[in-house]
């Protein structure tokens, strides 16, 4: 696969979106996250890989808030993350998140679903919220199952009703948090295309994945972290061509051997 | 065969036909062999279980219906000492109803019963328009309806004259307008006033009831919340009441509601001794209540609170929308359960003099022109079936509220 970073939606402005510096966190004694310094632009589509335990998941999770870090920086499209409530509800707004296990709301309807967060975060009225996510979910290509429950779909169809519902809300910023996991096999090619698609519009993305062809198609930048540090950072063909780091190489080897 | 095990590549052109079950797998013999004659141990106890109904049923039906007295008075019922005595329910229903309520007033109480149904069933019917403007009637207005057309209005009329000449003599006062707003419906209704001394029966049930369980709800879940919030104050709090309230009998609290507490009262102080009750009661089920809700709470995954955040839901709304009506869907079967204790709770009103459905029929039994073998049995008897039919309502109506919300997640 060849990068297709030719295409004119997807060029990277200069403007940094997210800004990391010297971040750290810690879960009580034990020391996750350190060090991390990490500028994204706006339209840059980041994949952070890593074993099991490197704190890619919870680096992603701090950009939102769902995780606290106890040091060091985190600006959101200029809005710093801090304790103020205010801050958090706003970035939260310019930030989606999808999920490994999709988090839908059993409770409600695909469309409500879609709907919720436009309806009572931005106050959209009802009518304008639902064609707003009926374009969406055409968009991710199930705007049949708008009237189902989510425990009716299948993994793949819940994935992608997880992503029509981030978009709703109109973010700026998308954090994947390995979207495709938890999938059957057959089904991770039908997300992936969905967030390929997604790439090409030139939304700003950070993915953790495991998906290697995913981040040598759409990324333009690979993150390798191990033991809560950023090991490695480079664009996808230098990455995975000529690794520097032994830890990274070890890695590579690893997932890419069968 | 050897061949066979060696084949490789097989491709299976067509799909295999679906083929009816074996007949002996359906119908009433094939259900009659698994569920009661399914091995020897089985069998056997079938035939237990069918000899203890023969034993009890036709006796227990004899008694209250074939065998029972239907007609006439108490001569009748002591002609015959071996059934139920229905008349003597019949001759005193209206005092198993209201009580001791005026006769006069009863209409009162009428009216609200048939308003009860009506919101009631209106509520029940899924496909009922205007449910939630039913709802907001049913939850804030009627009670205050019912409130003053239970107790009366007079009384608080002359309240409000009372204050309007107290003002008046010091030179008016900002609530005066709000006084006068409040006289006209009072004064319009012109309700004599029925000390709540004088309710009874029934009435008095669903009234110790309904309170309880229209407040404790609420409660509950505000109880839980506070339980499991990250402020340790609150946490603590909440913990302290919950685990007071769980850890004293009812009948102790019905006691120190009617004992203790005017002792705390400023002197001349009067508080309705069965708002002090209703009161207890309701306390006492939100604490069950909040313990049935924590558990709800701690069923819901992380990740459900992590999606509502993520999508920039701030607490409440999170709470609102997303967390809780998961998390009660999950425990109605306990909310309906501590529902049906509460209700049946409610007879222990007996112990500090308050004449509920029980206390009134039981008061009934010691009238000697009743003095018959049978009337007891019938009373008692009266009363299960009466409480039967409401709490069996309440389990059935959640069964089916279960099966409604069921949206096809549970695995």
């Amino acid at each position: 696969m060849q990068s297709e970073n030719e295409n004119p939606n997807m060029q990277v402005s200069d403007e940094v979106v997210i800004q990391i510096e010297d971040m750290n966190k810690w879960y009580g004694q034990f020391h996750v996250l350190k060090d991390i310094n990490l500028n994204v632009r706006r339209g840059e589509r980041i994949v952070i890989c890593g074993p099991s335990g490197s704190g890619k998941s919870t680096l992603i999770r701090c950009i939102n808030r769902l995780e606290e870090h106890q040091k060091g920086l985190i600006n959101v499209d200029g809005i710093e993350l801090t304790n103020d409530l205010k801050n958090i509800d706003a970035i939260r707004r310019e930030v989606g998140m999808v999920f490994q296990h999709f988090n839908l709301f059993p409770h409600l309807t695909v469309l409500e679903n879609c709907t919720l967060a436009p309806i009572w975060v931005k106050k959209m009225p009802k009518k304008e919220a639902e064609e707003v996510a009926m374009k969406y979910l055409e968009r991710v290509r199930i705007p049949e199952q708008a009237m189902k429950f989510p425990g009716q779909l299948s993994g793949g169809q819940q994935q992608r009703v997880a992503i029509a519902r981030s978009l709703c809300m109109n973010p700026k910023i998308m954090l994947f948090d390995e979207p495709t996991s938890a999938l059957d096999p057959e089904m991770i090619k039908e997300v992936l295309d969905v967030m390929i698609e997604l790439a090409r519009e030139g939304m700003t993305m950070i993915c953790v994945t495991h998906e290697m062809g995913f981040a040598k198609t759409v990324a333009n930048r690979v993150i390798f972290m191990d033991e809560g540090q950023i090991i490695e950072e480079n664009e996808p063909n230098q990455f995975f061509d000529n690794p520097q780091s032994d830890r990274t190489k070890l890695f590579l080897s690893q997932i890419l051997a069968h | 065969m050897a061949s066979q095990h060696q084949q490789t590549g097989v491709v299976n052109a067509g799909d295999l036909p679906d083929l009816p079950a074996p007949i002996r797998t359906e119908g009433a013999v094939a259900w009659m062999r698994d569920n009661l004659f399914k091995g020897v141990w089985n069998t056997l106890l079938t035939f237990v279980g069918l000899a203890l109904l023969l034993y009890t049923i036709p006796p227990a039906l004899n008694w209250l219906i074939f065998n029972a007295n239907w007609t006439g008075g108490a001569d009748a019922c002591r002609v015959n000492p071996d059934g139920a005595c229905w008349p003597f329910v019949t001759t005193r229903w209206e005092q198993f109803l209201y009580g001791f309520y005026e006769k006069s007033e009863r209409w009162r109480i009428n009216i609200l019963l048939v308003i009860l149904s009506i919101g009631i069933i209106w509520l029940a019917i899924e496909k009922m328009p205007l449910k939630k403007y039913m709802a907001i009637f049913m939850l804030f207005i009627f009670p205050v309806i019912a409130f003053f057309m239970m107790f009366g209005t007079e009384a608080y009329v002359k309240d409000i004259d009372k204050a309007l000449a107290l003002s008046a003599a010091d030179g008016g006062s900002i609530f005066d307008p709000i006084r006068r707003l409040l006289r006209v419906p009072l004064a319009a209704a012109n309700l004599k006033t029925v000390e709540t001394s004088q309710w009874g029966g029934f009435t008095l049930t669903l009234v110790i009831a309904l309170s309880g369980i229209v407040a404790s709800l609420p409660l509950g879940v505000l109880l839980a919340l506070g339980r499991r919030s990250k402020m340790k104050i609150i946490s603590l709090l909440s913990t302290i009441f919950i685990e007071f309230w769980r850890g004293i009998p009812l009948v102790a609290v019905l006691f120190m509601a009617t004992i203790m507490f005017p002792l705390f009262l400023p002197p001349g102080a009067n508080f309705d001794q069965l708002m002090r009750a209703v009161i207890g009661v309701a306390l006492f089920a939100s604490a069950y209540m909040a313990e049935v809700v924590r558990g709800g709470l701690q069923a819901i995954p992380k990740g459900q609170y992590e999606g509502a955040m993520a999508l920039g839901l701030p607490y409440s709304k999170m709470m609102r929308l997303i967390i809780m009506p998961q998390a009660l869907k999950v425990v109605i079967p306990g909310i309906v359960n501590t529902f049906i204790g509460l209700f049946k709770d409610t007879t222990l009103v007996l112990i500090i003099a308050l004449f509920d459905l029980l206390g009134i029929v039981q008061a009934s039994i010691a009238d000697p022109n009743w003095s018959i073998k049978s009337v007891p049995y019938t009373g008692y008897a009266f009363v299960a079936i009466v409480f039967w039919i409401c709490c069996y309502s309440m389990a059935r109506y959640s069964r089916y509220i279960e099966d409604k919300l069921h949206t096809g997640h549970k695995r």
